[in-house]
């Protein structure tokens, strides 16, 4: 690999970007599992489910006292935190991309155990609204400036594989509640007694453990030094239509419709998946009834985890040979064609069918949110992409309330209305297909960023004295 | 820089892929092994 000879000062501390600048013979490889390191401890979020039944007894200990909490009070924890995530991510975006990624990731972990900390208080004094400001927004935050951390490093550090190597990040989010689900549960196990469920306890031990794991990714990240670029590599000489060779400023980005067709795309593709993640449980027990039992939808609930996780890595890194506007091409003719295909599946009673197609469904599910850096990055240049990707990250909030929104609701109306359980979610399937056809034409307007919007030297030069001092030049 | 790794840089980096990636492994087992419920 080459490097140039210059190291960039800002004169700041342990935390800074300059003192995060890798010295010659620094591995860009471990640069992954730094990103991993926060992505997989931030995954828990996909299963603070494993905690909503033990908070429901928290007085009751063996079932649910009058003033336990209720299951629909608890369910709020996770939305705020998914709501808090999309607003910093947004927010600190500018902050996270200019300070660089070890003082983004140190105050991660630190938001991110707070938040545990705060919640084991708020379980200990029985008080939600502790839990919500606990998880809900010092989590959240946490969440929102975990999750964009590493990604502008990672594309800076692979220039030749941007998909691959955010994929890899992003995997790990995928891959975090695998971890944290039996790890909570091992947690509350070891400190429940016959008076008491051990939530606290776990929130504790959780927090703990995420924080030394986040700040060891905070350690061992580093930025590539201005003019590096991977040994061998060399930007392609032929222009690419939608890959741009310029940057552009993050609150400009915001001024292009390239900005918000990808956000309707991300949104959509989330929303398509989001609701079937949170329903996958009910969903086959009621569409296949007698057939699938509560032990065996847990089964296909931890199936639907898996190629989660690994559909990010296996679509962002398709994306790097296919292109990111053909990868999302796949996911909403796919998508579209499995989620038309799943009533028929119940109709005819094949669980194989039914599974290999949410299985698929969800593999593209995660892919969209692995495979989007790069697209941006593609649209908007390197320089800003993780203030860009964090105001992206809104579309997964909407989604968040969308997706569950949809399924939940029609399913409810259709019951209402007399339809049978096992036929209840055809309608929601067919919407699924039809708000993927609509990003499907979100995605196929998707053009090169006008070069009006492109940074000119003067700007960069103006916007980098009184931001990023050692920025890579051009990597 | 050279992509040749000495042995300490090879340590490194063994140790931090094996930080991230034993727990995910043992996740991931787990998962697998509930899974293997639906199959039942």
């Amino acid at each position: 690999m080459s490097y140039a000879t210059t190291t960039p000062s800002d004169g700041g501390g342990l935390l800074s970007r300059s003192r995060s600048v890798a010295k010659p013979g620094f591995n860009r490889w471990m640069v992954p599992p730094a990103a991993l390191c926060i992505h997989l401890c931030i995954g828990q979020a996909y299963a603070l489910s494993v905690f909503n039944l033990p908070m429901t007894k928290l007085i009751g200990i063996t079932a649910a006292a009058p003033d336990d909490w209720k299951l629909t009070e608890l369910g709020w924890i996770f939305s705020i935190a998914i709501f808090v995530l999309g607003a910093s991510a947004a927010i600190f975006g500018r902050w996270v991309e200019e300070g660089g990624p070890r003082r983004a990731m140190f105050t991660a972990g630190l938001c991110w155990a707070a938040g545990f900390f705060i919640s084991a208080i708020g379980v200990y004094v029985h008080n939600l609204w502790i839990v919500y400001l606990g998880y809900g927004v010092f989590g959240g935050i946490g969440l929102g400036l975990g999750y964009i951390s590493p990604v502008s490093t990672l594309i800076k550090w692979f220039p030749d594989r941007p998909g691959m190597a955010t994929g890899m990040a992003i995997m790990g989010f995928g891959g975090g509640a695998m971890i944290a689900s039996p790890l909570s549960v091992f947690l509350m196990k070891q400190f429940s007694t016959p008076t008491h469920v051990g939530v606290q306890e776990a929130f504790i031990g959780l927090g703990l453990v995420y924080l030394a794991f986040m700040w060891v990714g905070a350690a061992i990240v580093r930025v590539p030094p201005p003019g590096w670029a991977p040994e061998g590599y060399t930007p392609p000489v032929k222009a690419q239509k939608l890959v741009t060779k310029n940057d552009v400023f993050v609150y400009d980005a915001l001024k292009t419709p390239q900005f918000w067709l990808i956000w309707a795309v991300l949104c959509l593709n989330v929303t398509a998946g989001i609701g079937v993640l949170g329903q996958a449980s009910a969903m086959t027990q009621e569409m296949f009834p007698g057939r699938v039992t509560p032990v065996a939808a847990a089964g296909f609930v931890g199936l639907l985890s898996l190629f989660n996780m690994g559909g990010r890595f296996f679509w962002a890194s398709i994306s790097d040979f296919i292109g990111r506007k053909w990868t999302y091409f796949c996911f909403f003719v796919l998508g579209t064609a499995l989620y038309a295909i799943v009533p028929w599946t119940g109709t005819i009673g094949s669980i194989t069918g039914f599974v290999l197609c949410f299985l698929i469904i969800i593999s593209m599910y995660g892919g969209g949110f692995a495979t989007v850096p790069a697209y941006l990055r593609d649209m908007f240049g390197t320089r800003y992409v993780g203030a860009i990707h964090g105001w992206l990250i809104t579309a997964w909030s909407a989604a968040g309330v969308f997706g569950p929104v949809l399924v939940n609701y029609i399913r409810q109306f259709q019951i209402d209305n007399g339809v049978a359980k096992a036929q209840a979610y055809n309608t929601t399937m067919y919407i699924m297909a039809g708000l993927l056809v609509v990003g499907f034409f979100c995605n196929l307007a998707v053009k090169a960023v006008h070069e009006r919007f492109h940074m000119t030297s003067d700007v960069e030069e103006a916007q980098a004295s009184v931001a990023v001092v050692g920025e890579p030049a051009g990597v | 820089m050279t992509n040749s790794t000495n042995g300490a840089a090879g340590l490194q980096l063994a140790l931090a892929w094996g930080f991230v990636g034993i727990p995910l492994l043992w996740g991931v087992t787990q998962t697998i092994i509930n899974a293997t419920a639906l199959f039942h």
